[in-house]
């Protein structure tokens, strides 16, 4: 079927089978994002021993479009003294390098929208990107809540970033490659052992944890920090200009949780060998992940600046400059088996 | 080339950039207690480089490091001089930043750094590497200039040197991608080969040539790009001061030789003539306004600018005894500056700057040693004989003569007479003016040592130049010969 | 004209808008943003021309580090424009007359060009990586020129701390070393406080 309809469309079967392919991960990852939010709720609620939502549908399901209704027909309010252009592009520039992000992330052997070779700088390219949103939004909300919120936030995207970045290498340095595919087939064989969370366990958890400091989620979450600076930069959003910071969050959340997934957990491959490689693995490896990020948040007081910085610069950019030197070594001997 | 051959000639890089980080690491240990382990250290390692330096010493030229890296006889020579130049200034500095708290670990390892960068482009046959040593001897010194954290003067100093020297850096860099746009080639050698073959686009060529002139200008500080000169000398503080007008000329005067003479030596004739106008204008400048100057670092400074326009004349007259001449020129300008500003050190002390001219004043009944001794340094830059800095001059003009360029030589002549006036008049304010104030002269044995060294060496090697001037003959002859 | 060139002149359209708009735009942070999407386009030509490295590094160094730094410093001073615009038309006759020189200079020189590249450019194989080539160079051939950078960028930090490092009295700050060592000793003292007898002492 899909030949037939390749050869009516000639020259425009290209962009627009794209265009498909884009919706088809897109779509599942907002409907995704909308339940992280319920899922959040939930785990919380339990953890704090709450119910958590429970009156929209049933066992509250359908809580999530509710909020969603809710936040579409809320007016946006624009303050005054306000840079207009910037404070509408903000959110854009906040969801929009989270969604392309995903177009180099590989769901099983074949399903990848772009399988490019540099899919590992790319993704952190477009990670990095992530905090002109946050930093824009801080400074033409015209508000010093905002913009306090929205400095913490740079420092700590940026700082957090190289850690992140090493963790990477040392991964592209076990696979011996850049593209995303590869790193997964490169964990092949003897199913959970093969993984490079064994090798590289301490860049697991500095990759996690960055992760965690780089999507501004509790512990780490002082660029919100409701208590000192009420919502940090996105105190003055309001309606769907808000819920996109809301999406933007949630949408790094998974990828990280995708990502984690992809590079430490071996993918879409199977922990033991008698059971078959399959997507429904990458997609229960993403949720333990994203689990661990309500988790924290269930159980961690914030971070305060200082700890934070330090914990980035004095821990892991030395433990992970240490862990890549290690793994360089460790590669050159007949004891590195992955 | 093997890395072991590669490692074997840029040994003295090599351990000099891991004594750094070793230093680096280790002052933080030794942080108050003990500077004076660093600066033994500092001290230590500029003496291994030149043993390495001389031990590594092969006859001819060594290209390594995929035609990158030139060790040659003119390398061994310059990096020797350099690690001279950088030792003498530390031991001369020494008390001068003690007392005002300036003497920490990353002076001494910037300086070092700095020095790593002179090494590179003193041995570099690349344009890459050319510039990056350049940066890196560059970055080292602004960062230092920028030190003295409370003064306003080396603050600006700092942002002047930073600012025109990011500016020059801009503009070479630019002539170098015209460059090598025009020939398709970064290396020196094959640059000069493509030009000698015609493979090349002329005006993009010329184009790229104005621009690194101007930027080689800009550094070596001649004039009309001379303006950060003075400002930068005076702001800075007196040891940063030496470091930048001693070592870095020797690094600059390979930068001019393996640019214009060993890449660009088939366009002599289109930058002789530009030099020839940057040469007389700065020794024109130069030793006019450094007669008005009450300032004797403003003065240096001025006389600096005149130096490079006679170290400019030796380069542009194009033959090897005029390449050798320049390069002897420069050998004995950084003997003379390193001096001259040591001087400076010795006689300040704590709260106490010695660099007003009027500071000088009876020096002779103070300390008449000292006088002789800068009385000697003031003989030599300004060209009297029997002291090395007439042969210096001599030994220029000399060459510029026998390419034909009289006007040249005359000019240079009449202005350094000119320049006989303020340097003897720093001799008069010293023995024949009453002193102002009668504080005793307080310095360290090594100290004076080096300062009767300084002096008495500028005397010596007037009297005796034959040595260093076949040395410095041998080598430039030697660094030509290979194409 | 085919799709590439098409999105080439785009690219460079938006570049061109970009840089001129970095320098006429009144407010700092909006010439920053220029910046960032001139960087942008720049990232877009060099993907074109299969730099695929170049291109994305770009994006994350000069983008995701650099400008956001930028950006940071930026929002953080309180520039008066107008106050540096003062002037501007007093030595705009001399910048513009400059300027025409140079484009004149440069008109002449690249208008004369014998040897123009003319000829497409050569494809690579589909697995070609020009990343792996790159690490090739660098690690050989290039491997002196690329530890110097290295060392000027040691260069550079170094003289970041030494330039803004100083110690400053009254911070509070913790030592992180000294609270895991802390025994409970340290801390808590344990006093022994004789137990009383019985209520009847008390009524006593």
């Amino acid at each position: 079927m899909i030949e037939t309809l390749q050869n009516l469309l000639g020259v425009a079967w290209t962009p627009l089978w794209t265009l498909v392919k884009i919706v088809l991960i897109v779509a599942p990852l907002m409907v995704g994002v909308a339940y992280l939010t319920y899922v959040e709720r939930k785990v919380i609620g339990y953890m704090q021993v709450r119910i958590g939502p429970n009156r929209v549908g049933y066992y509250g399901l359908l809580q999530p479009l509710a909020d969603g209704m809710k936040l579409f027909f809320k007016e946006i309010i624009i303050p005054a003294g306000s840079n207009k252009f910037l404070f509408v592009l903000a959110p854009v520039l906040c969801l929009m390098p989270a969604l392309a992000a995903w177009a180099v992330v590989p769901f099983n052997a074949e399903l990848v929208l772009a399988n490019v070779n540099a899919g590992l700088l790319y993704i952190l390219a477009m990670t990095s990107l992530g905090v002109y949103g946050v930093i824009l939004a801080g400074w033409a909300s015209n508000s010093k809540y905002a913009f306090l919120g929205s400095l913490r936030s740079a420092a700590q995207i940026v700082s957090y970033e190289i850690a992140m970045g090493f963790a990477l290498v040392c991964v592209l340095m076990a696979s011996g490659s850049l593209n995303l595919g590869d790193i997964v087939n490169g964990q092949k064989g003897a199913g959970l052992l093969s993984w490079y969370i064994i090798p590289l366990f301490p860049m697991f958890l500095v990759y996690l944890i960055s992760g965690v400091a780089e999507t501004n989620r509790a512990p780490f979450d002082l660029a919100e920090g409701e208590s000192e600076i009420v919502a940090g930069f996105h105190v003055e959003y309001s309606g769907m200009a808000f819920a996109l910071f809301f999406l933007g969050e949630y949408a790094n959340m998974i990828l990280i949780a995708f990502l984690t997934a992809i590079m430490f957990m071996g993918g879409w491959l199977s922990p033991v060998t008698f059971l078959p490689d399959s997507i429904v693995w990458l997609l229960a490896k993403a949720s333990f992940v994203l689990f661990l990020f309500l988790w924290f948040r269930a159980t961690f007081p914030r971070y305060r600046y200082d700890q934070l910085m330090r914990l980035g610069w004095k821990v892991f950019i030395p433990i992970s400059l240490i862990w890549v030197v290690v793994v360089g070594l460790w590669m050159q001997t007949p004891l590195w088996l992955w | 080339m093997n890395l072991a051959t590669n490692l074997y000639h840029a040994g003295a890089e090599v351990f000099l950039l891991t004594m750094v980080c070793v230093i680096l690491i280790a002052d933080l240990f030794v942080a108050g207690r003990g500077k004076m382990f660093t600066y033994m250290m500092v001290q230590l390692t500029l003496l291994g480089c030149s043993f390495i330096t001389v031990a590594t010493h092969t006859d001819g030229v060594a290209i390594v490091f995929s035609n990158m890296y030139v060790d040659d006889l003119m390398s061994d020579v310059l990096k020797l001089l350099a690690y001279l130049a950088v030792s003498m200034m530390l031991v001369y500095s020494r008390t001068y930043l003690l007392t005002r708290g300036l003497f920490s670990g990353e002076f001494m390892s910037l300086a070092l750094f700095a020095l790593l960068g002179m090494m590179v482009m003193i041995s570099a046959s690349h344009f890459l590497t050319l510039y990056l040593g350049l940066e890196l001897l560059s970055l080292s010194l602004y960062a230092m200039v920028a030190l003295q954290r409370d003064s306003a003067v080396a603050t600006e100093a700092a942002m002047k040197y930073f600012i025109l020297g990011a500016l020059a850096s801009g503009l070479l860099l630019y002539g170098m991608s015209m460059i090598y746009g025009a020939t398709g080639s970064l290396e020196i050698y094959k640059i000069s080969d493509a030009i000698e073959q015609g493979v090349y686009n002329k005006q993009l060529l010329v184009f790229g040539l104005v621009f690194v002139v101007s930027g080689l200008a800009f550094k070596l500080g001649a004039v009309p790009f001379h303006m950060w000169v003075p400002d930068v000398y005076h702001g800075a503080p007196t040891p940063m001061t030496l470091l930048i007008g001693s070592a870095p000329k020797l690094a600059a005067f390979a930068f001019v030789m393996r640019i214009l003479v060993e890449a660009l030596q088939p366009l002599a004739i289109q930058w002789s003539s530009m030099l020839a106008i940057m040469a007389i204008l700065s020794i024109a400048i130069g030793n006019l306004s450094a007669i008005a100057q009450t300032n004797i670092k403003r003065m240096f400074a001025y006389s600096t600018i005149a130096h490079m326009g006679y170290l400019l004349l030796g380069v542009l007259s194009g033959t090897i005894e005029g390449y050798s001449s320049a390069m002897f020129y420069a050998v004995t300008y950084v003997l003379m500056t390193l001096g001259g500003f040591g001087m400076i050190m010795l006689m300040s002390r704590e709260g106490f700057e010695a660099d007003n001219l009027s500071d000088y004043k009876g020096l002779n009944q103070r300390s008449p040693w000292l006088a002789f001794m800068m009385l000697l340094l003031m003989f030599s830059m300004a060209g009297v004989p029997p002291t090395v800095g007439f042969y210096a001059k001599f030994s220029v003009l000399q060459a510029v003569v026998q390419t034909g360029h009289f006007a040249l030589a005359i000019i240079a002549v009449l202005f350094s007479l000119v320049g006989a006036f303020f340097y003897l008049r720093v001799v008069k304010l010293m023995y024949f003016d009453t002193p102002e104030s009668h504080e005793p002269i307080q310095y360290q044995a090594d100290t004076s040592l080096l300062i009767t060294f300084n002096g008495l060496g500028v005397l010596f090697l007037g009297i005796l130049p034959g040595t260093l001037m076949s040395i410095c003959a041998v080598s430039v002859q030697q660094s030509l010969l290979l194409h | 004209m085919n799709v590439e060139s098409l999105v080439f002149y785009v690219f460079a359209a938006l570049m061109i808008f970009a840089g001129l708009r970095v320098i006429t735009a009144r407010n700092p942070v909006h010439s920053a943003m220029f910046l960032v999407l001139a960087f942008c386009s720049a990232s877009g030509i060099w993907m074109l021309l299969e730099a695929e490295f170049l291109s994305i590094t770009l994006v994350l160094v000069y983008v995701g580090a650099v400008m956001v730094l930028f950006l940071f410093v930026v929002m953080m001073l309180d520039i008066n424009l107008d106050q540096l615009r003062e002037g501007f038309w007093r030595w705009f006759p001399f910048g513009a007359a400059l300027a025409l020189v140079m484009v004149g200079e440069m008109v002449y020189v690249l208008g004369n060009r014998k040897t123009a590249a003319t000829e497409g450019l050569v494809r690579h194989a589909a697995d070609y990586s020009n990343i792996k080539e790159l690490g090739r160079l660098i690690y050989t051939d290039y491997v002196y020129p690329f530890e110097i950078a290295a060392v000027v960028l040691l260069v550079a930090m170094v003289a970041a701390i030494a330039l803004t490092l100083r110690r400053r009295i009254g911070v509070k700050s913790q030592n992180p070393g000294k609270q895991v060592l802390v025994k409970k000793a340290d801390r808590l003292r344990i006093v022994p406080v004789a137990a009383e007898k019985s209520g009847s002492d008390r009524a006593a």
